[in-house]
């Protein structure tokens, strides 16, 4: 069985205190802008920042490796649940929609 | 309504301590996530997509006015000014900081409330009829029974770690408003020839992955058997139940794999065994938490005015038509209040509204309110006299929707607006095809008609059970929505039959336009609704409606 080849990934996960979704950075910082997160191209390197991230059980939880393609302004989400996480909830102008952190 | 005794005060006080040195600990860094998320499932809080969330239980439903504004005050002080009420009878607050949590149980517990048990594996709120002690068809309040299941489940250290979740519900009424079909252990009062009261039992519905109508596990159950009797099913259940497989591990598939037969021959062994051991405690407890549900004092008064404003007022009377029940009490009304308006998101009140019907309740409805699983509010006991005033209060708070039990009352889980587990959004949905009613002005031609949407297999939005059933899914990295229909709530029911392909979000409501454009030419006359007309006619008709294009190429 031949392995999926790999696509672009970044590491994202919730704020311990907020519960508010964030994303690594490539200088090992909590974003909660997904546009400034690192996009990782590389299987090995994913693993590691993975690593790295749940080894910060104090500022996040549940992080994890999502994929993420290249925008204008930095990685975007592929899919939908990544793209709510963005932005916040459709119905109310509630969450990072409104709050720009 | 039940008042807490000094046991429940300090449990509940004691719970909430130990939770605040639980968030305190995994703060600082000595609990990791995985030690402490039992720890907060236990206490209700969950961590969704842009938030943690508190689910606190409303246990049956009930709420008096202090506690509404208790609610009310939470939303505004810790969260963003409103709540959202679910399927099963309880509140969700959407954006709690994890720190703020201890502070938002100790308030709960100024007023009697707590969020213990509405998660994790254990025995979850426990479900009444929402117009019980209300109901002109009601043959007991099952309250006291559900309080007194409540008291027993709470912190029962045999019941803690069950396979999975475990949700009871209980009516007094033969016309099932409490889904007692849909649930792990669905509890009827009923009377046997001898005019006892008792219950049967209803074990192993559910809906979820796998939806199954419960089954009749006992015809007649004496009153006084009840705990020892619910414990002997949950006992084999906990034994039983499989632990291997997460998607097997409810009690419907225990008793489908078991055989209705064998479970019950087992729950009957167990029953003997243990039904020494409560001694008659339990139904002189039953007995004192009877005494807390007495009657209000219902008063004698004219309908005057009432009748002028339904005969002055067509909004009135549309509201007064749709939005009002059979009181048991002559010259009461059950008033439902619909948190369903055209376009808003089901289920979520504001603060201003919560405190809009805590004056209510206070002032007209002898200081009750009621959740219902198909989220609304309800305000049990209101003499017809003050509707007026009523109806004026609620229209001046938005809170006036003649909208309940109509296309547009809906039921809509939060979906991937907020859940972590959801694979499509509900409320938008929901809100679009309330919008689109509405603009039709049909629904009210439309009639009685339950839609149902769920954003995930786990049917928090009950899909199975609507006569239109919309189960919202990720087809390949785009939401789509399944539509089930001929599902069924009540005493009669039913799981939906799936329709068909699924429907893109663009093109679902469209598509729920052409089902009911059939259905108003297929009917008999107006008298026939949706569920009738379907039962009648079968799924053929409402699927070419679904499906014009497919029709026309077998056609070809």
């Amino acid at each position: 069985m031949s392995r999926r080849a790999f696509t672009p990934k970044v590491v994202t996960a919730n704020a311990l205190l907020e519960g508010d979704a964030v994303w690594l950075t490539k200088d090992d910082r909590w974003t909660r802008h997904m546009n400034e997160a690192e996009l990782i191209e590389d299987e090995a390197v994913a693993d590691d920042r993975l690593l790295f991230a749940i080894a910060q059980p104090d500022v996040v939880v549940g992080a994890y490796l999502v994929d993420a393609k290249s925008g204008e302004n930095g990685p975007e989400p592929t899919h939908f649940r990544e793209d709510f996480r963005t932005n916040g909830p459709s119905n109310y102008a509630h969450g990072k929609q409104v709050e720009g952190l | 309504m039940y008042k807490y005794n000094d046991f429940d005060e300090g449990f509940v006080r004691e719970r909430v301590a130990q939770f605040r040195a639980q968030v305190e600990r995994r703060i600082d860094g000595s609990l990791t996530e995985d030690e402490f998320k039992p720890l907060r499932l236990m206490n209700g809080l969950y961590l969704q997509l842009h938030a943690y969330m508190l689910r606190v239980a409303i246990p049956y439903g009930t709420l008096n006015s202090g506690q509404m504004r208790q609610l009310a005050m939470i939303a505004d002080k810790w969260d963003k000014g409103y709540g959202h009420f679910t399927t099963r009878q309880n509140i969700q607050f959407n954006w709690p900081k994890l720190a703020d949590v201890p502070d938002i149980l100790e308030a709960l517990a100024d007023v009697e409330m707590h969020a213990l048990q509405t998660s994790g594996n254990t025995i979850r709120n426990v479900t009444a009829d929402h117009f019980a002690g209300a109901a002109g068809d009601e043959i007991a309040d099952p309250r006291p029974v559900a309080e007194l299941v409540r008291q027993w489940s709470t912190d029962h250290p045999e019941f803690q770690f069950l396979p999975r979740k475990f949700k009871v519900a209980v009516t007094g009424s033969p016309n099932d408003r409490a889904v007692t079909k849909a649930h792990d252990i669905g509890l009827r009062m009923v009377r046997n020839d001898a005019g006892e009261p008792g219950f049967e039992v209803i074990v192993g519905g559910g809906l979820g992955r796998t939806p199954m109508i419960g089954k009749v596990i006992r015809g007649f159950l004496p009153q006084a058997d009840l705990l020892p009797y619910l414990e002997a099913i949950v006992s084999v259940y906990n034994v039983l139940g499989r632990r291997d497989n997460k998607y097997k591990a409810r009690i419907k598939i225990t008793v489908a794999e078991t055989g209705l037969d064998e479970f019950r021959a087992r729950v009957d062994d167990r029953f003997e065994q243990i039904r020494g051991q409560f001694g008659g405690y339990d139904q002189s407890l039953l007995a004192e938490i009877e005494q807390a549900f007495a009657a209000p004092t219902f008063r004698d008064a004219g309908l005057d005015k009432y009748d002028t404003l339904r005969a002055a007022n067509p909004a009135f009377r549309a509201w007064s038509d749709t939005n009002l029940s059979d009181h048991r009490a002559p010259g009461y009304a059950i008033v439902t209040v619909s948190i369903k308006a055209h376009g808003a998101t089901p289920g979520d009140a504001t603060s201003d509204q919560m405190r809009a019907l805590a004056d209510l309740a206070e002032r007209f409805g002898h200081d009750e309110l009621r959740i219902s699983h198909e989220q609304n509010v309800i305000l049990p006991h209101v003499h017809k006299s003050d509707l007026p005033a009523v109806y004026a209060t609620l229209r001046d708070h938005g809170l006036a929707t003649a909208n309940v039990g109509l296309i547009s009352d809906i039921i809509a889980c939060p979906g991937m607006d907020y859940c972590a587990l959801a694979t499509a959004r509900s409320i938008p949905i929901a809100q679009e095809i309330a919008t689109r009613f509405d603009e039709l002005k049909l629904e009210h031609e439309i009639g009685d008609l339950k839609i149902k949407i769920s954003g995930c297999i786990n049917a928090c939005g009950h899909h199975h059970v609507g006569h239109i059933g919309i189960l919202g899914l990720d087809r390949a990295g785009v939401e789509n929505y399944q539509i089930t229909l001929g599902g069924d709530h009540t005493e009669t029911a039913a799981i939906g039959e799936r329709a068909g392909p699924g429907f893109s979000a663009d093109d679902i409501v469209p598509a729920i336009e052409r089902l009911i454009d059939a259905y108003l030419n297929l009917r008999l006359d107006a008298d026939e609704t949706f569920i009738v007309a379907y039962r009648r006619l079968g799924l053929a008709p409402f699927k070419a409606a679904l499906y014009p294009e497919k029709e026309a190429v077998h056609a070809a």
